[in-house]
């Protein structure tokens, strides 16, 4: 039992500095912060720069596969406030 | 008949510390109400400080390229006119990157108070800032009272300046 003890908690201590070496599996290396999203928040990353041509390929689509919906999440922007 | 399960035993203490500590060392700890943000002196940011020392203290974290920072500045401002000669001061911390983005804003906007840069971003990742803007309201003892994540126009601004009115009221601590 004390063995099988003995692994687990080496096992769980390589997990945990494997887990901090990667560096991906924290949430500080992983999510853009707040004030890291300049980028984001830029005219060119908003998919939606054309709203005419948007409307067409929309309209497009549903004439093809005779549905409609599903579309308008948002893609850029600062996610401020 | 009832066949004894094996028993998994708990892992040791020492490596849950040891996992809780690590993550702690590595997501610095959200500056909040009751705590107290870095010196800005020592902050390494692009301009001059004001003298904040017995003084109500509003930090505000901004960019250009957020929106709803724009829509702060002109009721910063009208806080400013307000309680800047009863002892507010008012410090405006930008994160941005780029120096003409942010002096293009300053040029813009106008504001009748401080404007710093926090050009390495050194400071907002010590204060860990939840949203964009974030502003702190400190005490004239330089402990952090209130915090505003978000800009919600005039909800914010009526808070901000019953919470102004407050610390105002409340004596200096002694030198």
């Amino acid at each position: 039992m004390s063995s099988l003890r003995h692994r687990l908690a080496l096992l769980a201590a390589l997990g945990a500095a494997a887990a901090l070496l990667c560096g991906c599996s924290t949430p500080a290396a992983v999510r853009v912060r707040p004030w890291q999203r300049a980028a984001l928040a830029d005219a060119t990353m908003n998919p939606d720069r054309d709203p005419l041509g948007s409307t067409m390929i929309e309209h497009v689509y549903f004439s093809r596969e005779a549905a409609s919906g599903g579309k308008g999440v948002g893609g850029s922007g600062c996610g401020c406030n | 008949m009832v066949s004894a399960r094996p028993k998994i035993p708990s892992p040791p203490w020492w490596a849950a510390a040891a996992a809780a500590a690590a993550l702690a060392a590595v997501l610095p700890a959200q500056v909040a109400p009751g705590g107290a943000l870095p010196p800005l002196a020592a902050a390494g940011l692009a301009g001059d400080v004001p003298d904040t020392g017995g003084k109500v203290v509003l930090v505000d974290f901004w960019a250009s390229w957020c929106a709803p920072c724009k829509a702060s500045f002109p009721a910063y401002a009208r806080l400013d006119a307000a309680y800047a000669a009863r002892g507010l001061v008012i410090i405006a911390v930008s994160v941005d990157e780029s120096a003409s983005a942010y002096a293009a804003f300053v040029a813009r906007q106008k504001p009748p108070f401080a404007t710093l840069r926090d050009p390495k971003q050194k400071l907002v990742a010590q204060v860990q800032v939840p949203t964009m803007p974030t502003s702190y309201l400190v005490d004239r003892a330089g402990r952090v009272r209130f915090m505003h994540p978000g800009f919600h126009g005039e909800q914010t601004e009526r808070e901000l300046r019953g919470e102004i009115e407050a610390l105002l009221g409340e004596k200096a601590p002694a030198p």
